[in-house]
């Protein structure tokens, strides 16, 4: 079979050109045959016709520019999947691949409880579009028209899911845009470590914009590890929707380290009771980088805790961002809220626009947060220089220091050692 | 031996140290004692080289090497050791880790080959069974969630490591209870010897009884104004510093 059947140049930049391509595909997409998945994406198509790329005049997107995704045009991904490019080693036992955003089954671990979303659309009506939304979320309305594939895991009352890669590999050897749709459900009391992991290959620019969408059922615990390590040339823009239900656990941690342009935004709505969520994340931003975490916790329901340490270091002439608003109703009685924001700016051309929100409509409520912006403590540096450490080995270990030690929330020994290894390496190529 | 002439040394501004004069030779423990802002602490850092305080004049060497033109890592190789009256947590940073970096950090200024992570763990266990240390310390990060015992423990396991030939203890005995501070004590006890030297910097003249100084100098506003014996000490706890200032 030739190894290139497909590939429909979108040259038209901007709103208009993706809009276009949906046109071109709407026929061919899969789903097709099921009437429910063809007005979800009519919906969504109309939705982002309707909301367009944000710009910096909406509020949520003051500090991240899409410019550089307006402006250029992208194609769609070669099909069939060639499977002979290098992979990264693997982060746990069990690891799925997608290439380009196709499942490749010869590359996947046939034991994970993944599936492929395209093959298994007929089963998932009502629950694929039902945490995620498409106002004011433009991005998602894109991808809800556009998905071709993705990972799919459906887990049964009280089922262990393990720990399980899902690793997203872009061939960046053309400008590609990619809608990646990653659909996870956890019956009651099931549980999931998964290590989600974005991998560029390649210097093209290209857009990764994969939604994922988390139903937390009841005593269900969740672990969600992100590891972000894009092409240097690559935009990721990637939106996270989870729901958890009585007693349920989100337990994430993000990291940025790669992309020329990276955002993650997370909607997280705690509906039950009790439930937990935990929004942890780092961000390595060097120079010419530009990475966002944006998240949105509702509160919803009596008696949760919510934790969220952000820490970000920027070296060179980057920006880094964090938007974190917690929003807690009025019927979240009890709610136990932290959030934390610390930057680390190694240089002077370095930029970080931080802006923690909490809006709290209910009346016994425990809410802090802090930021703390600023370079190395002169303190901590002098103390390892007295022992003879020399300097610059001394700001290393700080710097390091400061990013393991938000690695150290994630409870999950093989997704923490993933992420630590991820942060290590990202230090070690800096300060080479 | 330690030489300190006419150090004169200031922080923002305000002098804080005017003219100190002291020997410290090579086998002998001295004692500062002086109450608070009398320069105690100011004189430890300037001798460390802490940034933030500017030297206005006189001289400090060690051994003949002139230490206020050296980085504080350099003075850490020569073989200065300050134990920190505040000893800082290092998140992130494990507490082996940074005794491993800081030990073959040092070896390697000396020309000496570095210790790999069974022969250092080793060596460390062997120093923190002296110091009733327990060994989950090692995994923690650096000083954090030590209580103020176990941090000035850890100061003192750094001394045992980096074996140093001069070592400023800078109000190691305050925030210890008795059993602490006998710990700590014993641990500068072990050190002594013909090639040790100490400043033992401190408010309170408890801490002498465990670790007998040869001399004593009383620091009061930037300067040396008296010294003496060991029993300087026992006489400045029954009548006060006021007693030394009328003088």
């Amino acid at each position: 079979m030739n190894a290139i059947t497909e590939h429909n140049a979108l040259t038209e930049p901007g709103a208009a050109g993706f809009l276009h391509r949906f046109e071109g595909l709407r026929a061919r997409l899969p789903g097709r045959d099921l009437p429910w998945l063809q007005s979800l994406r009519e919906a969504g198509a109309a939705s982002f016709r309707e909301q367009g790329f944000p710009t910096r005049r909406v509020e949520a997107w003051k500090y991240t520019d899409l410019g550089p995704l307006k402006e250029a045009g992208f194609g769609e991904a070669l099909t069939p999947v060639d499977s002979a490019i290098p992979l990264p080693r693997a982060a746990a036992p069990r690891r799925v691949v997608f290439i380009d955003g196709r499942f490749s089954p010869e590359l996947s671990d046939p034991d994970a409880p993944v599936r492929s979303l395209a093959r298994h659309l007929d089963e998932v009506e009502g629950l694929l579009g039902s945490v995620a939304r498409h106002e004011g979320v433009p991005l998602a309305a894109l991808n809800t028209a556009l998905f071709e594939d993705g990972a799919l895991i459906d887990l049964a009352p009280g089922e262990d899911g393990g720990v399980v890669e899902l690793l997203s590999v872009v061939r960046a050897d053309r400008p590609v845009a990619l809608h990646p749709r990653h659909l996870v459900r956890l019956a009651p009391g099931a549980k999931l470590v998964l290590i989600e992991r974005a991998w560029g290959h390649g210097e093209s620019r290209y857009l990764h914009s994969p939604v994922l969408e988390f139903q937390v059922a009841a005593d269900a615990h969740v672990t969600h590890a992100r590891l972000q390590q894009e092409g240097p040339a690559g935009i990721h823009l990637s939106t996270v929707f989870a729901t958890v239900a009585e007693k349920g656990t989100y337990d994430s941690f993000l990291l940025h380290a790669g992309a020329r342009l990276a955002r993650a935004e997370a909607y997280v709505t705690l509906a039950g009771a009790f439930s937990a969520a935990h929004l942890n994340g780092a961000q390595l931003v060097g120079d010419g980088q530009h990475a966002d975490c944006t998240t949105f916790l509702d509160h919803a329901a009596p008696d949760c805790p919510s934790r969220q340490t952000v820490k970000t270091v920027l070296a060179g002439r980057s920006r880094g961002v964090f938007q974190g608003k917690i929003h807690v109703h009025q019927i979240a009685q009890r709610t136990d809220g932290y959030q934390m924001n610390q930057a680390l700016l190694l240089s002077e051309q370095a930029e970080i626009d931080s802006k923690p929100q909490l809006e709290i409509y209910a009346d016994d409520v425990k809410c802090s947060h802090g930021a703390t912006v600023g370079a190395l403590d002169e303190t901590q540096l002098f103390y390892l220089r007295s022992r003879g450490i020399p300097e610059a080995e001394a700001r290393s270990m700080l710097i390091e220091a400061f990013l393991l030690d938000a690695v150290e929330t994630v409870e999950n020994e093989v997704a923490r050692a993933a992420l630590s290894e991820a942060v290590s390496g990202w230090w070690q190529r800096m300060a080479a | 031996m330690l030489k300190i002439e006419g150090l004169r040394a200031e922080i923002e501004g305000k002098e804080i140290l005017k003219g100190i004069d002291l020997e410290v030779p090579t086998g002998e423990i001295h004692a500062i004692m002086g109450p608070n802002g009398s320069g105690k602490s100011t004189l430890s850092y300037v001798l460390s080289g802490r940034e933030g305080y500017e030297i206005t004049g006189g001289s400090a060497t060690f051994n003949g090497q002139d230490l206020l033109a050296m980085e504080p890592e350099e003075r850490a190789a020569t073989g200065l050791f300050l134990a920190f009256q505040y000893p800082v947590e290092l998140p992130g940073v494990g507490n082996a880790n940074f005794l491993r970096t800081a030990l073959n950090a040092q070896r390697r200024a000396k020309g000496e080959s570095e210790l790999d992570a069974m022969q250092f763990l080793k060596l460390a266990r062997e120093r923190m069974r002296a110091l009733s240390m327990p060994e989950d310390m090692l995994k923690r990060g650096v000083n954090v969630g030590f209580s103020g015992g176990e941090k000035k423990r850890n100061e003192v396991l750094q001394m045992a490591l980096l074996k140093p030939s001069l070592a400023i203890l800078d109000e190691t005995d305050s925030g210890l209870d008795i059993d602490a501070l006998k710990i700590v004590a014993d641990g500068v006890n072990a050190m002594r010897g013909p090639d040790f030297s100490s400043l033992v910097i401190t408010h309170y003249q408890r801490l002498l009884d465990y670790i007998v100084p040869d001399r004593v100098h009383v620091l009061m506003q930037g300067r040396i104004v008296q010294s003496g014996g060991p029993e300087l000490a026992k006489q400045l706890e029954a009548s006060g510093y006021a007693s030394v200032e009328a003088a």
